[in-house]
C-alpha cells in the first residue's frame, strides 16, 4: 500500500515528521518497505527530438538517431522502433536511468558495434500505457525539449506493507485512523457530500438468486451528460504517486475511491449496457473479455456483472471491455458493491487473476461503505465531468450485523504480562472506531464494520497492545531448568553420524529433498517416482528417493570445476510414498577419485570398495551397532557395481539393512557422465540402527584381561574361490575362546594354487586366562583350528 | 715423585691423546689388563711392607678410581662423538609436506541447528520434528489458516496432489499440530526443520530451514515470550546486549502477533549485531491463537503460550557472514570447506558455542 504524506494529512490532523509517522505506522504493524522519491528517477526521462534517423550499418531493423535534448550535444541513440523518424518528439532516458517497467538500469553500451547513449522509450516501457510498437510520439512539445517529462513529481511516497487482516488499511483513511490511536494527530471526519440527485437511475440493477451468490448488495448512480476528460492535476498527482498511470477523470476517480477510502467502485458506459445490470452466476465456458485485454473462458458459478445479452465484468475482480467508458463518455454507470470474499478469492484463483480490487474485496472491505463510496465517486466526476448524479439506487442486502464483544479486562493482563486500565483500553478502542460501553472489569464493545478481522477477546487484546506499544511488555527471564531430555536417540543418532563421517573426512552438504527424476530412477529403481505438481523446475521434479541423486549431481559439478578426489556427505530425508510420514532418514555419502593423488611419500592408488567399507563400517559401530552385530553380505542393490559392493544388516542377513556400500554402478557413472569415474557410496538407514533399552556403561562387560604370555600362530589355508572369507573369518574366531584376534594378511589366487581355489593366509593371536600356553598347547589348538576349518569349509592347509 | 704418581701422570698424558674407542681399549690394557700397571701394584702390595702398606694400599684405590672414571668418561665422550657423527647422516627435509589426510567439514546449517539446541536445552525445551511432507489440513486449516484465507498466498507452497492436499510443507508449524493433539500440555519444544517453498531467487531458495518455538502451559504471558527470545538472541550472537524491537504483525495462528528485528550496524563492512541503529527482521511470533488451541483438543481457558519461527539459514548468514542464502545448498567443495565447521567443534555450554 502507498501513501503519500500529503494525502495522509487530508485524513489526519498532525504535526508530527513524516520521520516520526513512518516510525510510528511500523510500531503499530503498518511496517514501512520502503520510502521512495519519485521525482529522482523519474526527472532523468527527457522531451527529444530526433534530428536524423538513419538505417544501422550492421542491423536491418535497427536505426542509428541523432537525438537532440536542447543543448548543443548531440546524442547518438541506437533504437529499434519503427517510428524513429527525423523530426519526431518523444522520450528520452540517459544511461543510468532505469526503466520503470523491467527496473532496467542503462549502461552506454554497443549496439552491433554502434555506441547508444540511452535509449528512446516507448509508452509501455514508462508504464505509461500497454502500448509497446513503438517509441512515444508527442504533439506540441517542442517547446519543451530538454525538460523531464515527468512533472511534479517531487512527492514522498511511502510504501507499506499491510498484513492480509487489516484490509481497512488498504485506504489511506484506515491507516489515518490507526495513527489518530497513537495521539499523533487528529482523525479528521470525511465531509459531507453536496450532490444534486435529482434524476432517476434509468438502468435496473438486479441480483439474481443464484446458489452461493457472491453479490451481497450493489449500490448504482447513473450519470448523465458528463464529459470525461483528462483528470485535473492534484489527481493525476495522486494516481501517479500510487504507481498507476492516469487514464481518464472518470477512471481515476474510482481508483482514488479505491485508494483513499478503501472503497472499489466501477465504472461503466451507460449507453453500452443492453437494457439492464443482472447479477448472476456465469455459466459453464462463457467468454468475457476484460480490460486488461484478456479474454476469459468462465466456468460455472462465478459472479458476473451482465446485461439482457452478455457478461459486462467479474464482480469485485475487473471490468470488462464492452461496456468500459472513453473520452466520449457521455452516460455512465457508477458501481459500488459488496462481493463476499470466498468468491471472489475463488474466481480469481481460478482464473489466475489479480487486482486492486480483487485484493481488497478478498481480504473484506466495510460493508457499509456502498453509500459512501457513490457519493465520493458522484461527486468528484461531477464536479470534475459536469454531468447529473441519479439517486442511489441499492439492490441487495445494506448492511450487515454488527458484531459486539463483552471483554474482561483482566484478560489482557492474564495474556500480554501486564496490566491495562479500562479508561486506557477504552481510550485505545474508540480512536480505532469501536463503540464501547463502560463496566466494572469489562468493555461492553461494538466492531466496526470495516474490521472483519476482529471477533474475539485475542483480537481485541492485539489491538491494545499494538497501540500501547510492545516495549511496554516486561521481559521475564526464562528458568534454567530441564525437565525432559532435549534430543530422543534417534535425533542423538542424526547428530552424531553428522560429526562421525566429517571426522573421517566428509564433507557435508545440505541439498533440496527434491531432485532430477532422471538421475533419481537411476539411484532407485526399486521403486516408483513422486513427482511434485508445480517443480520449480523440470530438474527439480521429484522427491527423493535416494540419498545418492542430489549427491552424484553435486560431485560431478564440482568434479567440473576440478576437485576430483573428494568425499561428500549428506544426512536428510529419503521418500517412499507421497504421505506424509512415508520418509526416513538416511546418511548418504560419495568418494571418488584417488587416494594420495601425486604425493612425495605415499603411493597413489585409486579409491576401492574396501575404503567405503570402511567408512561403512567404523560410522555404524560410532553409531553404536557392535562390530560383532554386523553382518556383511554381498546382495546390494542395483546402483551398486554388482561385484563391488556390499550390504550390512543388523546380525543376520535377514536382519534389519543397516547400510549398503559400494562402487556405484558403471552405468550410471557412464550415464552421468563423470570426469572422474571412479565413485564409491554409501547408505546408513538411521531408523534400523536398534535403541538399546540400557546405557553403554550398564552393558559394558567388567574388564578382565590375561597376564600371561600371548602367542601366535599363522596359517595358509587353501579354500574354494567363491567361499566368502568374512564367514571363515568367522568360523575361526569361534573355535575356542583363547584365540583374542584373527587378521587376514594376504589372499592370492594364481600360480601354484588349484584352479578354482584361493589361499588365505591368516595370523592368529592366542592367549589364555589361566597359563602361559605351551607348545605342547599351541600345537593342540592349531590342529584343532585346522581341523575345524577343513570339515566346515573344505579348506586344506597350503603345503 | 711415588710409583703410584708416576703411573698417573704417565696415565693422564696417554688418555688425553685418545681418539677411538681402540686407543681407549689399550690404554684400558695397558694399566688394568692382566700385566697392566695398576695390577701389577695390587699383585706387589704384599712385598710392601706391613706398616707402609695399609698407607699404600689406600692411595692404589685411590688412584684406580680416578683412572677408572677417566676411562668412562673417555668412553662415553667417544659413543656421543660417533652417535653425533652418524646423525650427520640422517638428517631429512622436514619441511616437505606433511602425509595427507582429508579434513571433513560440519555444514553451517547443521552447526548452527546445534548450537539453537544447546541454547534452549538450557531453559528446558525439547526438540520435535514432523514430516516434509503434509496435510493441508496441519500446514494450514489447523493453523487458523482456513482454505478461502488470503494469508495462504503469502506462502508459494508445492503440491504433490491435483486436490492439493498433499504438500511440502511451508513452515515447521504443522509440527505444532502434530506435537499438540499427540500429547499433552504442558508442551515446550523447538523444532528445526527443512521448509519448502516454490520461490526462487537471489535471496530465496526452494528449500530453506526453520526453527519453531512453541512453549503452552498455564498462564505464560507474552512477558515469557520476549524473555525467552531475549535470552536466545544474546546466547547465539554470543553478545551481552542486544537492542530488540516487537514489532505488531499479523500470522493466522498466533494473536497478538510480532515480528522481532535486532539492532545492528556495519563495521569494517561486516555486520555487527546488538547495538547499532539499523534494523534487521529475524523471526515471527505470537501468542498462540485460541482456535489453533482448540484444533488440537487443548482447552484455551486452561492453556495458552507464545510460539515463534526462524529462518534457521539467515541466523547462520548473520552469525557467520555469508551473504548468499542459495550457495548454502549448491555443494561447492570450496564453499563448504570454507564456511563448513571442524567435527570437533560440538557447541556445548561449557567449552563456548562456538570458537
Amino acid at each position: 500500500m502507498i501513501i503519500t504524506i500529503p494525502w495522509l494529512k487530508e485524513h489526519l490532523q498532525t504535526k508530527a515528521s513524516e520521520a516520526e509517522i513512518i516510525d510510528k505506522l511500523t510500531n503499530i504493524g503498518l511496517e514501512v518497505e520502503g520510502v521512495k522519491v519519485n521525482s529522482g528517477e523519474l526527472s532523468e526521462f527527457k522531451i527529444a527530438k530526433i534530428l536524423k534517423a538513419e538505417k544501422h550499418p550492421n542491423a536491418d531493423k535497427l536505426k542509428v538517431c541523432d537525438v537532440s535534448i536542447g543543448g548543443k550535444e548531440i546524442l547518438k541513440v541506437v533504437c529499434g522502433a519503427p517510428n524513429a523518424r527525423d523530426g519526431l518528439i518523444t522520450i528520452y532516458a540517459p544511461p543510468g536511468a532505469t526503466i520503470p517497467k523491467t527496473k532496467f538500469q542503462l549502461k552506454i553500451a554497443k549496439i552491433r558495434g554502434v555506441e547508444s547513449k540511452g535509449m528512446l522509450c516507448s509508452p509501455s516501457e514508462l508504464n505509461i500505457s500497454n502500448e509497446s510498437d513503438g517509441i512515444i510520439e508527442l504533439k506540441n512539445k517542442e517547446s519543451e525539449i530538454g525538460k523531464s517529462y515527468f512533472k511534479n513529481k517531487s512527492e514522498k511516497v511511502i510504501d507499506i506493507s499491510i498484513t492480509p487482516n487489516r484490509a481497512d488499511c488498504l485506504g489511506i483513511r484506515g491507516i489515518a485512523r490507526d495513527l489518530s490511536a497513537t495521539g499523533i494527530g487528529k482523525f479528521l471526519p470525511v465531509k459531507k457530500k453536496k450532490i444534486k440527485q435529482l434524476i432517476k437511475n434509468q438502468i435496473k440493477i438486479s441480483i439474481k438468486k443464484d446458489p452461493d451468490q457472491g453479490c451481497v448488495a450493489f449500490g448504482g448512480c447513473y450519470i448523465k451528460g458528463i464529459s470525461n476528460r483528462e483528470s485535473p492535476e492534484w489527481l493525476k498527482k495522486k494516481i501517479l504517486a500510487l504507481g498507476l498511470r492516469p487514464i481518464s477523470a472518470v477512471v481515476d476517480v474510482t481508483n482514488y475511491v479505491m485508494f483513499d477510502l478503501n472503497r472499489p467502485l466501477h465504472v461503466y458506459d451507460a449507453d453500452k449496457i443492453d437494457k439492464e445490470i443482472i447479477v448472476r452466476n456465469s455459466k459453464d465456458n462463457e467468454e468475457f473479455e476484460a480490460l486488461d485485454n484478456k479474454k476469459y473462458k468462465l466456468k460455472k458459478g462465478m459472479c458476473v456483472i451482465a446485461d439482457k445479452s452478455r457478461v459486462l465484468g467479474l464482480g469485485g475482480i475487473i471490468g470488462g471491455l464492452s461496456t468500459s467508458t472513453e473520452l466520449e463518455t457521455k452516460n455512465i454507470l457508477l458501481e459500488s458493491a459488496y462481493f463476499s470474499p470466498v468468491s471472489i478469492r475463488k474466481t480469481a484463483r481460478e482464473l489466475n487473476l489479480n487486482t486492486d480490487a480483487k485484493y481488497r474485496f478478498e481480504r473484506g472491505i466495510d460493508p457499509n461503505s456502498i453509500i459512501e463510496g457513490l457519493e465520493l465517486g458522484a461527486e468528484l466526476i461531477t464536479k470534475i465531468c459536469g454531468g447529473h448524479a441519479s439517486k442511489f439506487s441499492i439492490t441487495g442486502k445494506n448492511s450487515k450485523k454488527k458484531k459486539s464483544i463483552k471483554f474482561e479486562i483482566d484478560k489482557f493482563e492474564n495474556l500480554i504480562g501486564i496490566p491495562i486500565s479500562i479508561n486506557e483500553a477504552q481510550k485505545i478502542l474508540l480512536s480505532l472506531g469501536f463503540k464501547c460501553k463502560k463496566g466494572k472489569k469489562d468493555l461492553n464493545i461494538e466492531v466496526p464494520t470495516w474490521r472483519p478481522d476482529i471477533n474475539q477477546d485475542v483480537d481485541l487484546i492485539e489491538e491494545l497492545i499494538r497501540i500501547k506499544g510492545f516495549k511496554n511488555i516486561r521481559l521475564i527471564e526464562p528458568k534454567k531448568k530441564r525437565e525432559n531430555e532435549t534430543l530422543n536417540y534417534k535425533q542423538k543418532l542424526f547428530h552424531l553420524s553428522q560429526r562421525s563421517l566429517a571426522s573421517k573426512g566428509f564433507i557435508e552438504t545440505v541439498t533440496w529433498s527434491f531432485t532430477d527424476s532422471k538421475i533419481d530412477n537411476q539411484f532407485s529403481q526399486e521403486t516408483k517416482e513422486i513427482s511434485i505438481l508445480n517443480p520449480i523446475s523440470s530438474d527439480l521434479n521429484v522427491l527423493r528417493r535416494s540419498i545418492l541423486s542430489n549427491l552424484a549431481i553435486h560431485l560431478k559439478r564440482n568434479q567440473d570445476r576440478g576437485y576430483e578426489d573428494l568425499s561428500i556427505f549428506e544426512i536428510g530425508p529419503t521418500f517412499f510414498g507421497k504421505n506424509p510420514g512415508e520418509q526416513q532418514i538416511v546418511v548418504g555419502g560419495l568418494k571418488s577419485g584417488k587416494i594420495n593423488r601425486k604425493n612425495w611419500i605415499e603411493k597413489e592408488r585409486n579409491l576401492d570398495v574396501f575404503d567405503i567399507k570402511r567408512d561403512a563400517i567404523k560410522t555404524l559401530i560410532e553409531l553404536g551397532v557392535d562390530e560383532q552385530n554386523l553382518f556383511v553380505s554381498d546382495s546390494t542393490k542395483k546402483c551398486y557395481h554388482p561385484g563391488r559392493s556390499g550390504s550390512i544388516t543388523l546380525k543376520s542377513e535377514k536382519g534389519p539393512q543397516l547400510a549398503y556400500f559400494g562402487e556405484i554402478h558403471p552405468a550410471i557413472i557412464k550415464n552421468l557422465d563423470f570426469k572422474e569415474p571412479n565413485i564409491f557410496g554409501f547408505e546408513i538407514f538411521l531408523k534400523n540402527i536398534p535403541e538399546p533399552n540400557k546405557k553403554f556403561r550398564q552393558t559394558k562387560k567388567s574388564f578382565h584381561v590375561s597376564d600371561f604370555q600371548k602367542s601366535e600362530r599363522d596359517f595358509a589355508f587353501v579354500i574354494d574361490k567363491i567361499f566368502k572369507i568374512g564367514i571363515l573369518e568367522k568360523i575361526i574366531r569361534e573355535i575356542d575362546n583363547i584365540i583374542q584376534d584373527v587378521k587376514i594378511f594376504d589372499v592370492y589366487e594364481g600360480e601354484n594354487i588349484p584352479k578354482g581355489k584361493k589361499s588365505v593366509a591368516i595370523n592368529v593371536s592366542l592367549q589364555a586366562d589361566n597359563k602361559t600356553l605351551s607348545e605342547k598347547d599351541l600345537d593342540q589348538i592349531s590342529n584343532k583350528i585346522v581341523e575345524v576349518v577343513k570339515e566346515k569349509t573344505g579348506a586344506t592347509i597350503r603345503s | 715423585m711415588s710409583d703410584l704418581e708416576k703411573i698417573s701422570s704417565i696415565f693422564n698424558a696417554k688418555i688425553d691423546t685418545v681418539k677411538t674407542k681402540e686407543d681407549l681399549q689399550s690404554i684400558k690394557t695397558e694399566f688394568f689388563g692382566k700385566n697392566g700397571q695398576i695390577t701389577l701394584q695390587f699383585k706387589n702390595l704384599s712385598s710392601i711392607e706391613p706398616e707402609k702398606r695399609k698407607e699404600f694400599a689406600s692411595n692404589l684405590n685411590k688412584i684406580k678410581e680416578d683412572l677408572t672414571n677417566q676411562i668412562e668418561l673417555k668412553n662415553s665422550e667417544l659413543e656421543n662423538l660417533e652417535i653425533n657423527e652418524k646423525l650427520k647422516n640422517e638428517k631429512v627435509d622436514v619441511t616437505l609436506p606433511v602425509r595427507p589426510f582429508q579434513q571433513g567439514k560440519i555444514h553451517p546449517v547443521s552447526q548452527v541447528i546445534d548450537e539453537i539446541s544447546s541454547i534452549f536445552s538450557e531453559i528446558g525445551f525439547s526438540v520435535a520434528e514432523g514430516p516434509d511432507v503434509e496435510t493441508d489440513y496441519n500446514n494450514f486449516t489447523a493453523l487458523n489458516t482456513p482454505d478461502d484465507h488470503p494469508a495462504r498466498d503469502m506462502h508459494d507452497t508445492f503440491y504433490l496432489e491435483k486436490n492439493k492436499k498433499l504438500l511440502l510443507r511451508t513452515h515447521t508449524s504443522p509440527v505444532q499440530i502434530r506435537t499438540m493433539i499427540n500429547g499433552k500440555a504442558p508442551f515446550k519444544i523447538i523444532v528445526p526443520g527443512r521448509t519448502y517453498r516454490c520461490d526462487s531467487d537471489q535471496t530465496h531458495a526452494p528449500m530453506f530451514h526453520q526453527l519453531e518455538g512453541l512453549h503452552i502451559d498455564k498462564s505464560i504471558t507474552m512477558g515469557h515470550l520476549k524473555g525467552c527470545l531475549d535470552y536466545f538472541i544474546k546466547e547465539f550472537f554470543e553478545v551481552k546486549n542486544v537492542k530488540m524491537r516487537f514489532r505488531p504483525s499479523h500470522f493466522p495462528f498466533t494473536e497478538p502477533s510480532a515480528e522481532v528485528d535486532i539492532g545492528y550496524r556495519i563495521e569494517n563492512k561486516k555486520i555487527v549485531i546488538g547495538e547499532g541503529d539499523k534494523w534487521l527482521e529475524v523471526l515471527g511470533c505470537g501468542m498462540v491463537h485460541p482456535n489453533v488451541l482448540k484444533n488440537v483438543k487443548v482447552d484455551p481457558k486452561k492453556f495458552q503460550g507464545y510460539a515463534f519461527g526462524i529462518g534457521i539459514d539467515r541466523l547462520a548468514m548473520l552469525k557467520y557472514g555469508i551473504n548468499d542464502l542459495r550457495a548454502f545448498f549448491e555443494t561447492d567443495f570450496r564453499w563448504l570447506n570454507h564456511f563448513g565447521f571442524d567435527p570437533l567443534d560440538v557447541p556445548t555450554n561449557y567449552r563456548g558455542l562456538s570458537k
